[in-house]
């Protein structure tokens, strides 16, 4: 009798302190985005996102961040493309062309998966030694490289899990019909679309964010590029090197900046969730 | 006639867009090694320099002499990172518990798309939450009881950012883990009388052990990775720290910070190179086992 008690209480006290966890982490992201959001609203003003900065950025009083806003779009942009212009021949490559159990397929997953795993500061470094090897300055070219590398695995890992679970049977009726296999890819394509789009939300969510693979290959400015060559501004880069000026209106100027990435991050998140709910109820 | 040409046109377009793929992918495969290979190519005038033993150990760092000991750094991220994982590990572990376990689908349906929020925040704006919030909060609050002064800036606040990091990468992959194990062998505990945490810690915890091992390891590789976040709120002293107040120079920050000076000073390029290829061996490592640890354990699991 004594010990059902023992055991009843057990329960109850793990079950209390799980509910504990949960509720600790759940309100940890809620007292970062308060925190951000506190510091960061009263600095926020028309000019933060429609003026660049003048002056200098460690200087300079006057004027926003729209050479960070936009230099990140460039960047997540070309990025964007240039990684779904590798990625995708590879994940249809592994999954329409290799039987389902093949190695080649197996050691390809694996290996990005482990690429993911990398952190951006190496990509970072990998794309520095690139440029002094051919020879490029900091540049929109070397950081949207670089962080092309960092958000391939991201898309490959991504867009494999979509097109994994397109039922086999639709493969097998084209192919028995005569179609070749390369042209099931667009009917293919057109079946995981909303999937696709969430992995490419995820990937700009990721590239827009990070500082280390930027803060060696991309260089930071105070006007927008006009070239590929010349050095870009983003948002990540704006928020750290601001922050570390002692002059308290460039330091409002990270707070807005660091707002604005949040914000971008958080409808991203969102409009991910969207699609793939959207894709999960089309899903045959 | 046409047919037979165009059928003979088809076959030449599949046979072209099927090998360009093939390329793309054994391209991309030598991928890591590329990496691995150029960064060893940078490093080698400071391995010739000097044994890679001696760089390891030694515990001062001063470029202008063309000393790099490597030591404070590696203590430093070993410090952060260990920290992390104790500060996230029972968090992750009851959370996942509870999600997999006991929660009602409302209740997942409201806190997954929270951990996916976390999961996207970039590390500057955790190294900016840092910033505000917990290196003062270590500076006012915590640090006054145990330690004459400390600026906040420290291991501690580097650990509790970081774990905050890695929560829902641990946790998504706990729960992973924990569904796939087979309901099957609840079932059976269940109906022997056992409670629900008594099948938790003696069925579940123990039959999962190597996937979550491989978790936490995932967890650790992504902590000692980690550079913005710990490089704006670990202190960066190269010292080797010895309490938890105790301003560190995790080795990741090391590398972002010294990219400006690095040309100017001979060998320094190499010695900061050569901690990118550390990171890399060691990440990648760890990311290869518990990679396939995890793929071994849902083939097993899967029927």
């Amino acid at each position: 009798m004594r010990h059902i008690r023992i055991k009843r209480i057990e329960e109850k006290i793990f079950k209390g302190l799980m509910i504990v966890a949960t509720l600790a982490i759940v309100v940890s992201l809620f007292l970062i985005i308060v925190a951000i959001v506190r510091r960061g609203l009263p600095v926020m003003s028309w000019d933060m996102i429609s003026k660049i900065p003048t002056g200098g950025f460690y200087l300079g009083k006057e004027g926003g961040l729209l050479n960070a806003i936009v230099g990140s779009l460039y960047i997540v942009v070309g990025s964007i493309s240039l990684g779904l212009f590798f990625s995708l021949p590879i994940v249809l490559y592994i999954n329409l062309y290799l039987p389902e159990k093949s190695r080649l397929a197996q050691f390809t997953r694996l290996s990005f998966d482990v690429l993911f795993g990398i952190p951006s500061i190496v990509y970072g470094a990998f794309g520095f030694t690139i440029m002094v090897y051919l020879g490029i300055r900091t540049s929109l070219l070397a950081g949207i490289l670089t962080v092309t590398m960092l958000i391939i695995p991201i898309l490959i890992r991504s867009i494999d899990e979509v097109i994994r679970r397109v039922p086999k049977e639709m493969k097998d009726a084209a192919l028995s019909l005569g179609a070749t296999r390369s042209e099931i890819i667009k009917p293919i394509l057109r079946q995981v679309a909303p999937g696709i789009v969430t992995a490419i939300l995820l990937s700009v969510g990721r590239g827009i964010g990070d500082a280390a693979s930027v803060l060696f290959t991309a260089g930071y400015t105070d006007s927008i590029p006009t070239s590929l060559s010349q050095p870009v501004a983003t948002l990540p880069l704006a928020i750290f090197f601001q922050l570390s000026s002692p002059i308290a209106e460039v330091q409002d100027r990270a707070y807005a900046a660091a707002l604005i990435l949040t914000v971008i991050v958080l409808i991203l998140s969102i409009a991910a969730r969207f699609y793939s709910r959207k894709f999960s109820k089309n899903k045959i | 006639m046409n047919t037979i040409r165009y059928n003979k046109y088809r076959q030449a377009k599949e046979f072209l867009i099927r090998h360009i793929m093939l390329l793309l992918t054994l391209v991309s495969l030598t991928f890591a090694i590329l990496i691995g290979i150029s960064l060893y190519y940078k490093s080698v005038p400071i391995l010739d320099h000097q044994s890679i033993w001696g760089l390891l150990s030694g515990s001062s760092w001063r470029p202008l002499k063309g000393e790099f000991g490597f030591f404070p750094f590696i203590m430093g991220t070993l410090w952060v990172t260990i920290l992390a994982v104790i500060i996230s590990l029972p968090l992750c572990l009851l959370a996942a518990i509870y999600l997999s376990e006991y929660a009602h689908p409302y209740i997942k349906k409201i806190v997954f798309p929270m951990i996916d929020v976390l999961a996207g925040i970039p590390p500057v704006v955790y190294g900016v939450w840092g910033i505000l919030a917990v290196v003062p909060f270590i500076s006012e609050k915590l640090a006054p009881h145990f330690v004459e002064f400390s600026t906040g800036y420290s291991i501690l606040a580097g650990g509790i950012v970081l774990a905050i990091m890695i929560i829902p990468l641990m946790i998504s992959v706990f729960i992973e883990i924990f569904d796939a194990l087979p309901g099957g062998l609840r079932e059976a505990s269940l109906s022997l009388g056992a409670t629900n945490w008594q099948t938790i810690k003696k069925v579940v915890l123990r039959k999962s052990f190597p996937g979550l091992a491989a978790a936490v390891v995932l967890a650790i590789s992504r902590a000692f990775g980690e550079t913005i976040a710990v490089l704006m709120v670990c202190g960066n002293v190269s010292e080797v720290p010895k309490s938890l107040f105790d301003p560190a120079y995790p080795l990741p920050a090391l590398i972002a910070n010294n990219y400006g000076e690095m040309m100017s000073i001979p060998l320094y390029d190499a010695a900061l190179m050569l901690s990118a290829l550390l990171l890399f061996v060691i990440i990648l490592a760890f990311n290869a086992i518990s990679r396939l640890v995890l793929i071994r354990i849902e083939r097993n699991f899967a029927l």
